[in-house]
């Protein structure tokens, strides 16, 4: 009952970060700040998700599976962004600064 | 040591994955692992850069004050997305990356860029290029305790 309970509130947190990093997406202004905005989604959001359905699992071998899957999303999210990052800089896409 | 961890760590994957007990299964299993690592061992691909066995313990340890980090800059960057006027000003800044090795050097940067907020644009020789969504972020960068927690590889120093 109370894994329950607490299973949903990180599923429902999860899905509340992944449609407000959604609205952020809409709200910034370029194509860098808006990789921030989708940068609590790679995470949070995600790790959010999995806790709440490894709660739901239990102590089984599809839990491992969903750590597994935490683990690899952990190790290439942060590759991914740099590369989009890197590509947008070398391809001349000025940043909007900030005062 | 390297190799035999490798193995182990092969075959868990490929237990977690299956989840077959029979033994003719788990044979099969033992020779793929073996093929695999023999591969591995033959393309050179299993060194101290793509596979830090001798961090580990402190990989495990940076982690966990990576989480910690992480939850905090999502906190920051949620307040900034929900706020009625946008509050960022984007800011584009070199850091230096102090670490001595590239392994660490490298761990620097994807953690810069696995925290929300703020994002490495290129890592050349020693400087870092950092895309944050505010002063604060960089100031935060800045006062370098990021840095510091990254485990430093003191074997293979470039």
């Amino acid at each position: 009952m109370l894994v329950d309970i607490l299973s949903w509130v990180c599923l429902m947190l999860g899905s509340l970060l992944g449609i407000i990093g959604g609205i952020g997406l809409h709200r910034f202004p370029d194509f860098y700040t808006r990789l921030h905005a989708a940068g609590t989604t790679d995470t949070l959001c995600a790790a959010l998700f999995l806790l709440g359905l490894g709660l739901q699992i239990g102590v089984a071998l599809a839990s491992l599976k969903l750590l597994l899957i935490f683990l690899f999303i952990y190790l290439t999210s942060p590759t991914a962004s740099h590369s989009l990052a890197n590509a947008a800089m070398i391809g001349g896409l000025k940043p909007v600064l900030g005062k | 040591m390297r190799i035999v961890s490798t193995a182990t760590l092969i075959f868990i994957f490929w237990f977690v994955l299956s989840g077959h007990t029979s033994n003719l299964l788990i044979i099969l299993g033992i020779a793929s692992t073996g093929l695999t690592v023999y591969l591995s061992r033959r393309m050179n691909i299993i060194d101290a850069e793509s596979y830090p066995f001798h961090l580990s313990f402190s990989l495990f340890r940076y982690n966990l004050y990576l989480f910690k980090e992480i939850l905090i800059a999502n906190i920051d960057v949620i307040k900034r997305i929900l706020s009625p006027s946008v509050a960022i000003s984007p800011q584009v800044t070199e850091l230096p990356a102090s670490q001595h090795s590239d392994l660490s050097k490298v761990i620097y940067a994807n953690s810069i860029t696995l925290t929300p907020g703020t994002v490495t644009l290129e890592l050349s020789g020693g400087k870092l290029k950092v895309h944050a969504l505010s002063h604060e972020g960089i100031e935060d960068l800045e006062q370098g305790n990021m840095a510091k927690q990254v485990p430093e590889d003191k074997d293979h120093i470039s």
